[in-house]
C-alpha cells in the first residue's frame, strides 16, 4: 500500500489522461529532479538566498501537486511563503521534514507507476 | 493558416520544470497540437523569433527571464504582441494574476493543468487569434499599408492630431451616364482597373487613399506619416493619374469601350487627421476646411472645364517646372471669401 503519501484518486487521474506508460517516465524524470530541488533548497538556505530557495519550493509544490503528493506539495507551499524567513532563520529542521516525506513520496509513486 | 479549433496548432511550452514540460507537452500532443518548449523567456523569446507559433503557454517562476519580463517584452515588439498567451502557473496571489493579464495575456490556468479546462481554453484562444488574423487580413485589403502599421503600432483610438497636409480629391466625369450605358459588370471591371491606376499614382508619390465612394476618391499627402513636399507630391500624382487615364483611355478606345474623364482638386494647410467614426466601424481621415476646400475645388473643375484645380497654399509650395495658370479669385460655395484658384496645364485626357 502507498499510505497518506499520494492521493490515489488523483494518480490515477494522472494515469487516465495522460497515459500509465507515459506517467512512469514522468515519475522517473520527478525522482531525478526532485532531489536536485532539494539540494537546491539547501544550497540557497546556506547561501542565504531566498529567492533561489522560494524559487525551488515553487517548483517542489507544482511537482508535488502534479502527482497527487498532497502533503509534501502542502509542504512546498509553506516553504515557499514563508520563503524569506526561512532563510533569515537558515532553519533546516524543515528540510529535513521535506526530505523525509519526500522519501515516502519516492516509495510510493515507484511502487504506484510499476503496478 | 494552420490553427483551426480543433487542433493542430503549433505551441511553445515555457517553463523551467522539466517535470511540468514534459507533462504539458504530452497533454498538448494528446490533443493534436505539434509542441515545442523552453526552459526560460530569453530561449522561448528566440524560438518565437525564428519560427511561427500559433499560441504560447507561459510559466511565471524562471530563472534567467521570468514570465512576467518576457510579457513586457512581448507587449513592446510589433511582431510578437498579437501572439495569444496562456499563463499557467501555481501564482499564490491574485495580484500576480491581475498583472499577468494587465501584460497581456489573454488566459491563466492553474497548475496542475486539468486537461479538459487546457483544450478549452487554447481552443478559445486559437479561435479568437484566428478571428485577429482575418481581421488584420482583411485591414491590409481595405486599409493602406501606412494605416494599418499606424493602427497596430497605436492601436487603436478615435480623435485626431492636427498636422499639415496635401489633400486630393478626384472622380470621373459623367459615370453615371457611363454606368447606365453599360452591363454592371463592365462599370465594375472598368472602377477596379481605374482604382489600380489612381492607388499606383497616389501611393507612388507617397500619398494614401483614405476614402473611395463610387467613382470618387480622397487621397492624403502627409499623414499618418509626414511628408515634407506634399503639395509637390500630391499635385506630381495628379499629373500622373491624368497621364494614366489617356493611356487607359487608348486601351479601352481600342477595345471599342467607352472613355472616362477625371476632375482633380487639390488643397494644402492645417486639418485635423485621426480615425472617425464608431469603435466598431471607422476610418482614418483627416478633416477640416481644407479638406472641403479639396472637394470644392474637385467639383469647380466640371465649371471650370480643367482637369486639375489646386489651391494658392499649394500653389505657392511648387517647384518650378509645373506649368499652372491662374483662374483668379473665385468664389466657391462653402466660402465666404473668394478664393485664389489655379489650374494645372494637363494635356487632354482623350
Amino acid at each position: 500500500m502507498t499510505g497518506t503519501s499520494i492521493d490515489g484518486a488523483a494518480f490515477e487521474e494522472l494515469q487516465q489522461t495522460a497515459g500509465a506508460e507515459f506517467v512512469t517516465e514522468l515519475v522517473d524524470t520527478f525522482l531525478t529532479e526532485a532531489p536536485l530541488m532539494l539540494a537546491e533548497l539547501r544550497s540557497a538556505l546556506a547561501d542565504g538566498n531566498s529567492d533561489r530557495f522560494r524559487r525551488a519550493a515553487h517548483s517542489l509544490k507544482s511537482n508535488s501537486n502534479t502527482f497527487g503528493a498532497t502533503a509534501l506539495g502542502a509542504m512546498a507551499r509553506e516553504l515557499e511563503l514563508t520563503a524569506a524567513d526561512r532563510v533569515a532563520a537558515g532553519d533546516t529542521h524543515a528540510l529535513d521534514a521535506l526530505a523525509e516525506e519526500y522519501g515516502r513520496v519516492a516509495a510510493a509513486l515507484k511502487e504506484l507507476s510499476r503496478a | 493558416m494552420r490553427e483551426g479549433g480543433s487542433g493542430g496548432a503549433r505551441l511553445l511550452i515555457v517553463d523551467d520544470n522539466k517535470v511540468n514540460r514534459l507533462l504539458l507537452a504530452r497533454n498538448l500532443e494528446l490533443q493534436g497540437h505539434s509542441v515545442a518548449a523552453a526552459e526560460n523567456g530569453r530561449i522561448a523569446l528566440e524560438m518565437l523569433h525564428g519560427e511561427r507559433f500559433d499560441l504560447v503557454l507561459l510559466d511565471m517562476e524562471m530563472p534567467e527571464m521570468n514570465g512576467f519580463e518576457m510579457l513586457e517584452r512581448m507587449v513592446g515588439d510589433l511582431q510578437l504582441r498579437d501572439l495569444p498567451v496562456i499563463v499557467t502557473s501555481s501564482l499564490e496571489d491574485t495580484a500576480s494574476v491581475v498583472r499577468c493579464i494587465e501584460l497581456g495575456a489573454e488566459d491563466y490556468l492553474p497548475k496542475p493543468v486539468n486537461p479538459v479546462l487546457l483544450r478549452a481554453r487554447i481552443n478559445a484562444s486559437l479561435e479568437k487569434k484566428r478571428l485577429r488574423d482575418q481581421q488584420k487580413a482583411m485591414m491590409r485589403r481595405f486599409a493602406t499599408p501606412e494605416v494599418a502599421q499606424d493602427l497596430q503600432r497605436s492601436g487603436f483610438a478615435l480623435g485626431g492630431k492636427r498636422i499639415r497636409a496635401s489633400v486630393m480629391f478626384s472622380d470621373i466625369r459623367g459615370f453615371t451616364p457611363l454606368a447606365e450605358s453599360q452591363p454592371p459588370e463592365e462599370t465594375i471591371e472598368l472602377l477596379n482597373t481605374y482604382y489600380t491606376l489612381m492607388f499606383d499614382a497616389i501611393g507612388g508619390h507617397g500619398g494614401i487613399v483614405s476614402q473611395m465612394a463610387g467613382d470618387g476618391l480622397m487621397a492624403i499627402f502627409g499623414a499618418p506619416l509626414p511628408l515634407p513636399d506634399h503639395c509637390e507630391a500630391a499635385v506630381r500624382a495628379a499629373l500622373e493619374m491624368i497621364d494614366l487615364i489617356r493611356l487607359f483611355n487608348a486601351e479601352q478606345a481600342a477595345a471599342g469601350k467607352p472613355k472616362i474623364r477625371i476632375g482633380i482638386g487639390i488643397a494644402s494647410g492645417e486639418m485635423v487627421a485621426g480615425y472617425t467614426g464608431t469603435n466598431e466601424r471607422a476610418t482614418y481621415t483627416c478633416i477640416g476646411d481644407t479638406v472641403n476646400l479639396a472637394s470644392r475645388l474637385e467639383a469647380h473643375t466640371k465649371v471650370a472645364a480643367r482637369a486639375i484645380l489646386i489651391d494658392g497654399a499649394t500653389r505657392a509650395e511648387l517647384r518650378d517646372g509645373v506649368a499652372s495658370e491662374s483662374l483668379g479669385p473665385i468664389d466657391i460655395r462653402g466660402k465666404t471669401h473668394p478664393v485664389d484658384v489655379f489650374a494645372l496645364a494637363t494635356p487632354p485626357q482623350d
